[in-house]
């Protein structure tokens, strides 16, 4: 990142739309899978619960505290996550994590077939905010990680 | 000599010229984003004249040698530079000897000497350490892990909705098995001014130990050790316009003389065999291995920086500044300013309803604004008033009015772009 930065990239589209109007934002504990995660940064935290049935993502929500940028991230994974598996869940983390960090953006057949994938993907030139785009992910492999009774 | 201080060395009384003072700090005049620097985030660290990247150049460049232990003129002249910025500490500081003035790493590594060393001598279960509901993470954690290490009761004095730290609460918790008090002079969150000499002098009417934290405080007020009377006194060089990796601890001389050593190695002793080691005089016994020389030298080059402006003309530069930043984001109907007392330093810190400080900061970095959004390394604080985190706006002695319109016309956008 040099020279002058126009942010219209960051905050404008899917990131800024689903920053403000967040789908799924409620409360968690109904669901079958749950998990937490907070930015030792800011101490912005979030909570994602999923319902997994028979081996595949049915649905997601997630719940709490957190700028624009973990709030349409976060909303924009609920969306993302609803049918795919647990282990496909956990790629697409590995993808958004190396790609926030600033890292090579891979060709991905996933990213063609999925535009919201791309609108996270603007995030890369962004590499301080990499805690922030990843903060549902990370409660989301907490949740994978955690079934309920 | 600086044009800023060849005013006053002609024994003038000149105004505060902040463009002058602007001119001694190299990285102002750099461009960011295209944009002229608009530096606000002093209480996390303050930028450096050129006075002190000078001194400190040219110490590696014409002095430089290990102190203390060499024979050959080098080391000699390192040592007597090391030794002078000691001497420039105590005269800042108004300490008694230099034997008071020990170099560390920066005030975290300050308290955490005194946590583990006075706490080694003189804290045992069921004692008690009084801090404030305003301190920096530096100044809580070390003594809980005296809570968890020997059972010392830690009490956290209240923080009222204006962000003050009263007296009559912080009394309430002085008690017959308070051993120590801790307190910041300046709270780094919130830009409280505690009334630290009359807390001191509450806390040895009780019969303890005060340990001040200076870090938000050098640099904007004058102190005087004596005059305040407090056992411990630490501050970091890189928040008053010197060098990263070098602090100060000041302490009385019969509390440092009674305290173990910290830690141990080359330079704090004074023999050692295999069967028994005598330690070193202060205030060596406290400072093992090669210490910071270099930023010692910086330091003490910052210390005459700000000498000679004038702590005094520096803070009535900053109130001013402050006053004028406070009305002025006092318009922004959906900001809320955090610690509304009138005795503040340098800080800003607020929320904005609808949009997040990470958020609000991203946008006053793409204007070349910088301010610092988070906890600020006080938690607690961010607690009692119930945020995740605030925007930190803070001021230097080189802020302008300029810089507080700046930052007021980002908010602004950042209001324009966030806000539904």
């Amino acid at each position: 990142m040099s020279g002058s930065l126009d942010l219209r990239d960051l905050y404008q589209g899917a990131i800024l739309d689903h920053g403000r109007h967040p789908r799924n934002r409620r409360p968690t504990a109904d669901c079958s899978h749950r998990g937490h995660a907070e930015n030792p940064l800011c101490g912005d935290e979030v909570s994602v619960g999923l319902a997994v049935d028979g081996g595949v993502i049915r649905g997601a929500a997630f719940d709490g505290q957190a700028c624009a940028i973990a709030t349409a991230s976060a909303s924009l994974m609920t969306e993302i996550l609803v049918g795919r598996t647990p282990a496909q869940a956990k790629g697409l983390f590995e993808w958004l994590w190396t790609v926030t960090k600033g890292g090579p953006e891979t060709e991905s057949s996933e990213m063609e077939a999925e535009p919201r994938l791309a609108a996270l993907s603007c995030l890369r030139r962004y590499p301080e905010r990499v805690q922030c785009a990843t903060l549902a992910w990370q409660a989301m492999l907490a949740a994978l990680d955690n079934p309920g009774p | 000599m600086t044009a800023a201080c060849a005013a006053l060395a002609l024994g003038e009384a000149p105004p505060y010229d902040v463009e002058a003072v602007r001119a001694d700090f190299p990285i102002l005049h750099r461009p960011v984003r295209g944009r002229p620097l608009v530096y606000l985030d002093t209480a996390a660290s303050a930028q450096k004249p050129g006075e002190v990247i000078e001194a400190e150049a040219s110490f590696y460049a014409a002095d430089y040698a290990n102190i203390h232990r060499g024979l050959y003129v080098l080391s000699q002249r390192a040592s007597e530079r090391y030794d002078e910025a000691r001497r420039r500490v105590r005269r800042f500081l108004n300490a008694r000897s230099e034997h008071e003035i020990v170099f560390t790493r920066g005030a975290t590594d300050a308290i955490n000497l005194v946590a583990a060393s006075f706490g080694e001598a003189f804290l045992t279960e069921g004692d008690e350490v009084l801090i404030s509901g305003l301190e920096h993470h530096a100044n809580i954690v070390p003594w809980q892990l005296q809570r968890a290490r020997r059972g010392v009761v830690l009490k956290v004095a209240p923080v009222n909705d204006a962000g003050e730290v009263p007296l009559e609460g912080f009394l309430s918790l002085l008690g017959p098995r308070t051993r120590l008090v801790a307190l910041a002079q300046v709270s780094n969150a919130l830009g409280t001014v505690l009334p630290v000499a009359e807390m001191t002098r509450a806390a040895h009417a009780a019969g303890a130990v005060v340990l001040i934290d200076g870090a938000q405080a050098v640099a904007h007020l004058g102190v005087d050790v004596r005059a305040l009377d407090c056992d411990f006194f630490v501050f970091s060089g890189h928040k008053l316009y010197g060098p990263t990796g070098v602090g100060v601890l000041y302490g009385k001389e019969t509390l440092l003389d009674a305290m173990p050593p910290y830690q141990a190695g080359g330079g704090m002793i004074a023999s050692v065999s295999f069967e028994r080691t005598t330690f070193a005089p202060l205030p060596d016994k406290f400072e093992a291995g090669t210490p910071p020389i270099a930023q010692a030298v910086g330091l003490g080059a910052a210390i005459d920086y700000v000498t000679r402006l004038g702590i005094g003309r520096i803070r009535a530069h900053e109130t001013a500044l402050l006053g004028y930043a406070t009305a002025r984001l006092s318009e922004i109907g959906s900001l809320s300013i955090l610690g509304t007392t009138a005795e503040k330093a340098s800080v800003l810190s607020f929320v904005m309803n609808g949009a997040h400080p990470h958020d609000i900061a991203q946008v006053l970095d793409s204007r070349g604004v910088a301010v610092r959004a988070g906890h600020h390394c006080a938690q607690p604080v961010m607690a009692r008033f119930g945020v995740p985190a605030t925007v930190r706006a803070s001021l230097g002695l080189y802020s302008t009015q300029g810089e507080v319109d700046a930052l007021v016309e980002g908010l602004a956008g950042a209001e324009a772009l966030l806000l539904p």
